[in-house]
């Protein structure tokens, strides 16, 4: 863990949602959520041209519908913000339209459990960088394993789900963990976060 | 229902992660029943004060408490609902989607019976003279409805004290008057006490019977009558950006020269989606001139600025640029097309420049000094003419102390210069200008209004400006165009 | 998100919004499972009848459903080249293997992601958000304070077009877009992300000064279940138990675990 910039804890710390973390993780949830929608779009194209050309290089893509865990776990930084966020957002998406209907929330469970897990490990006390890309991953493994069953990729050959994992992956720790990190610096530099601790490390 | 009675010794708070206080050693007692404006300076902790009354500063996570801060003997964050707040921006005000639902909520959440509820809401929303029906849609409400409708959830939960934070700020005069008489019903009717924070003194003089004037850090520094604190602290008042009625703000304007036209409208009628909102507009835009456009909410007065900035296509008519507007200064090449619809962004900034009601909406860059680049950057311009020039304007507007600065973490003045000064940085010969002094205090007020005249006056530069603020309207008013209701 | 124009109304009215959900699960859990031909197609042709007997016509079901006229071949694409194969190979590249296996589990994944998603898109679309917090609050018994701050924030949203509108507009007014279009689009979505967010702070402001945050609470607006809601679990129960009892009885079954082999 040395490569983990040093997050600054704030004095004074509570695990208790206060009413301005609950709104704002619905913001951000929501935001997300949209931001799917988008992305079932843009996204899916990609996704399936890759898929269908290549096995398994469809994964790339993936990393976007990962990151609302992400982001509510750096931002909120309260246990259950990356759970709240993602299945937020992936409820957003399913009425609006999404074309995986209730799978949507399915892989928003799981993956906002996956981001969870790895926020939990570090005792919701380190939200540097490192933590960020391995809340992407937990995201990313999350989504690979409920997908043997929603996408019936357990049918699949054993090539294909590895070359998939690999990608499902990478795009997990880039577009989701690394993004996301970057995300919540950029906020965080506005004052938008001043109320969090989250804003207030890292404000200049 | 009796008041509340407010108790602060050597009071204090101090936001986490701030060096110094934004309140310190207040000592206060406001008495039941009692209607307090509260003034000062910006930064003197005004809404930190009321954001505290209200309980909902935040705990501990979020700053450090000093001193002693009672409503009726106990601290406002130990007890829901013990003060109804109302906030400046009316949409954040607006909760549900519903306006029953929007007034029922306080009630929900104080665990008041269902049966006990509705009746409350439709005693509120009376109380505050809001007669729409309990299902009609929060979003098709007014400023001033949607304040009124703030007020009503507040007063639905039955709290001795009404707290308002700026409550008319962002309201036309109509919208101003209908919340202020509202609250001065709602005060009498329920012997509420109350606190007002407020810059337009001249509004709330009817419904106060004590001002009390707050300094930065320094607690309350004067406190009484109404009529004696404005009196012997005019001037300081004056300075510290509040509207001390009988003093009116002048600023002085040059020798009008008008020049030619610049843009042509002809017949013009805005709207959206294809259904225009007034009636037809015929006019010139002319150099050195200011046209002040007002009217009621709803007009189309933003709409219409929007059109003859180049920004949206007119419903019906049509807006012409002259010779003059298409073939400016140096570095920029005339225009053949007449349309400033049709022209491509970057010609557009160096000839129409628009500054946005929000300050926030036009934000592009993470430092003030690229914001005010960006445009320039765009236009192509060499590195160091555009140092020169983004140093130029952040002088001009008192902004370069802050070139370093992230521009969504400035105040809200400074915002506004600074979406001034990136409006400005291409130079312009129009500059169209949505309620350019909404909400803004009176130190603010003058440096915009003196920005905008100079402009005119020395540059020789057409202004549009489309306000409800009668003091624009009266200095910038070279000429004027009042849209109809629609 | 908000409701759409008041059309005709539907047996799906009478529901609490919290039902659709839970016979989503109660339907869509069994089809995950399985993927087989015979099971899809039974499931989406009774669907497709009982839709129509609500009165969802097939207009209706194809607007609310059309993403999945093109989810469904992508789906079906991938597993034809990679699934494992089985039976006689038919063209083989690199990883891509055609065979038997793949040809019938394509078009048995094509269809199932029909069956799931034609349903559930359209008994779960233009629910009104309002209500359905309601139900998720009351009868399915989520915590509360969460569920209302996200009814809160889909309203934040709906306010949020004009927002975007002004950002839009203000880019051509500063002179910028005339190049760079997907830079500008990605620092207009971060913009218009400020001003939420902004938002949402002060919006917590003044739900909190409403009372809101505590444990206990009442509300204005009972949700309750009634027997439309019996119905409509019972039917979902009842196409499910079809679809599957078809496939048993035609012996054309497959347990997605029987793929593995």
């Amino acid at each position: 863990m040395t490569a983990t910039a040093p997050s600054v804890a704030p004095a004074r710390r509570s695990s208790r949602w206060r009413v301005v973390d609950i709104v704002v993780a619905a913001v951000l949830g929501v935001a997300t959520g949209l931001l799917f929608v988008l992305w079932n779009g843009v996204g899916y194209v990609w996704f399936s041209a890759m898929d269908a050309l290549t096995p398994g290089f469809g994964g790339i893509a993936v990393g976007i519908w990962l990151i609302g865990g992400v982001l509510g776990g750096l931002i909120i930084r309260k246990p259950g913000a990356a759970l709240f966020v993602e299945v937020l957002a992936s409820v957003v998406s399913m009425l609006l339209g999404s074309q995986w209907a209730i799978e949507t929330v399915y892989s928003g469970i799981a993956q906002g459990l996956g981001a969870e897990l790895v926020f939990l490990l570090f005792a919701y006390r380190r939200f540097g960088p490192l933590v960020a890309v391995l809340a992407g991953i937990g995201a990313a493994v999350a989504a690979w394993t409920l997908e043997l069953f929603t996408s019936g990729n357990l049918a699949m050959s054993g090539e294909f789900l590895a070359i998939y994992l690999a990608c499902v992956v990478a795009s997990g720790a880039v577009l989701a963990g690394l993004l996301g990190w970057l995300l919540t610096r950029a906020l965080a530099a506005t004052g938008v976060l001043d109320r969090f601790a989250s804003g207030r490390a890292r404000r200049r | 229902m009796t008041g509340s009675r407010i108790r602060a010794r050597d009071w204090g708070w101090q936001h986490a992660g701030r060096d110094a206080p934004a309140v310190a050693g207040l000592d206060l007692d406001v008495e039941p029943g009692e209607r307090v404006l509260l003034l000062g300076p910006s930064g003197a902790g005004k809404s930190t004060l009321l954001s505290a009354l209200a309980g909902v500063l935040g705990g501990e996570e979020e700053g450090d408490e000093s001193g002693e801060l009672r409503v009726d003997d106990a601290h406002p964050s130990s007890r829901r609902g013990i003060a109804g707040l109302v906030l400046q921006d009316p949409q954040a005000n607006t909760i549900m989607e519903r306006v029953g639902d929007d007034v029922a909520f306080g009630c929900e959440n104080l665990a008041v019976p269902r049966a006990e509820i509705w009746p409350r809401v439709r005693h509120a929303l009376d109380a505050v003279g809001l007669d729409v029906d309990l299902d009609r849609s929060t979003a098709a409400l007014s400023g001033g409805q949607r304040q009124r409708l703030a007020l009503a959830g507040a007063i639905a939960m039955r709290p001795g004290l009404i707290l308002l934070d700026e409550p008319t700020a962002n309201l036309d005069p109509a919208g101003v008057l209908e919340v202020r008489d509202a609250v001065a019903r709602v005060a009498r009717e329920t012997g509420a006490t109350l606190v007002v924070v407020e810059h337009r003194v001249e509004t709330w003089l009817p419904v106060v019977d004590r001002v009390v004037v707050l300094a930065p850090g320094g607690g309350a520094v004067a406190d009484g009558a109404p009529s004696a604190v404005l009196d012997a602290h005019r001037d300081e008042l004056a300075a510290g950006g509040v509207w001390v009625p009988g003093l009116p703000v002048e600023v002085p304007r040059g020798a009008r020269r008008a020049g030619g036209p610049l843009l042509a409208l002809d017949g013009v009628r805005a709207g959206r989606g294809g259904v225009p909102v007034h009636e037809a507009v015929s006019l010139e835009v002319r150099a050195g001139e200011a046209l002040v456009v007002t009217g009621p909410n709803g007009a189309g007065k933003s709409t219409l600025a929007l059109t003859l900035a180049g920004l949206m296509p007119a419903v019906e008519g049509r807006v012409r640029a002259t010779e003059a507007l298409r073939a400016p200064g140096s570095g920029t090449s005339p225009l053949r097309e007449a349309d400033p619809l049709r022209w491509r962004p970057k010609q557009l900034a160096t000839r129409i420049g628009t500054v946005f009601q929000q300050p926030e909406h036009q934000f592009v860059a993470s430092r003030v000094r690229d914001e005010v680049a960006a445009g320039l950057r765009a236009q192509g311009l060499p590195r160091a003419d555009i140092e020169r020039r983004v140093d130029e304007l952040l002088a001009a507007l008192r902004l370069d102390a802050l070139a370093d600065a992230n521009p969504f973490t400035l105040s809200g003045g400074e915002q506004r210069r600074l979406s001034v000064a990136t409006v400005l940085a291409p130079a312009p010969r129009i500059m169209v200008l949505d309620e350019p002094t909404f909400g803004q205090d009176r130190r603010t007020w003058q440096e915009l209004v003196r920005l905008i005249a100079a402009l005119v006056d020395e540059r020789g530069c057409a202004v549009v400006a489309v306000t409800h603020d009668a003091d624009v309207e009266r200095v910038l008013g070279d000429r004027r165009l009042r849209l109809g209701a629609p | 998100m908000r409701s759409r124009a008041p059309s005709r109304p539907t047996a799906l009215d009478r529901v609490n919004p919290v039902t659709p959900f839970a016979a989503a699960v109660l339907y869509s859990v069994p089809m995950l499972l399985t993927i087989d031909l015979v099971t899809a197609a039974v499931a989406l042709g009774a669907w497709l009848a009982v839709l129509g007997a609500a009165g969802i016509g097939p207009r209706t079901v194809l607007r609310r459903s059309w993403p999945l006229l093109l989810a469904a071949p992508l789906s079906a694409v991938s597993m034809l080249l990679y699934a494992e194969p089985g039976g006689r190979i038919h063209a083989e590249l690199w990883l891509a293997i055609v065979s038997d296996r793949s040809v019938e589990l394509a078009a048995a994944i094509g269809l199932r992601v029909l069956a799931i998603g034609v349903p559930i898109l359209v008994g779960l679309a233009g629910l009104d958000p309002t209500r359905l917090a309601d139900g998720l609050a009351q009868v399915a018994r989520l915590p509360h304070r969460f569920v209302l701050a996200a009814l809160a924030g889909v309203r934040l949203f709906g306010v949020l077009g004009e927002d975007w509108r002004q950002i839009a507009l203000a880019r051509r007014a500063r002179g910028l877009g005339d190049t760079g279009a997907v830079r500008r689009a990605l620092q207009a979505a971060f913009a218009l992300l400020v001003v939420a967010l902004r938002r949402g702070g002060t919006l917590a402001t003044a739900m909190e000064a409403r009372g809101f945050g505590g444990p206990q609470r009442t509300w204005a607006r009972p949700s309750t279940l009634g027997r439309a809601d019996l119905v409509l679990l019972v039917v979902t129960f009842a196409v499910v138990a079809l679809a599957i009892g078809t496939s048993l009885a035609t012996g054309s079954f497959r347990p997605l675990w029987e793929g593995v082999r």
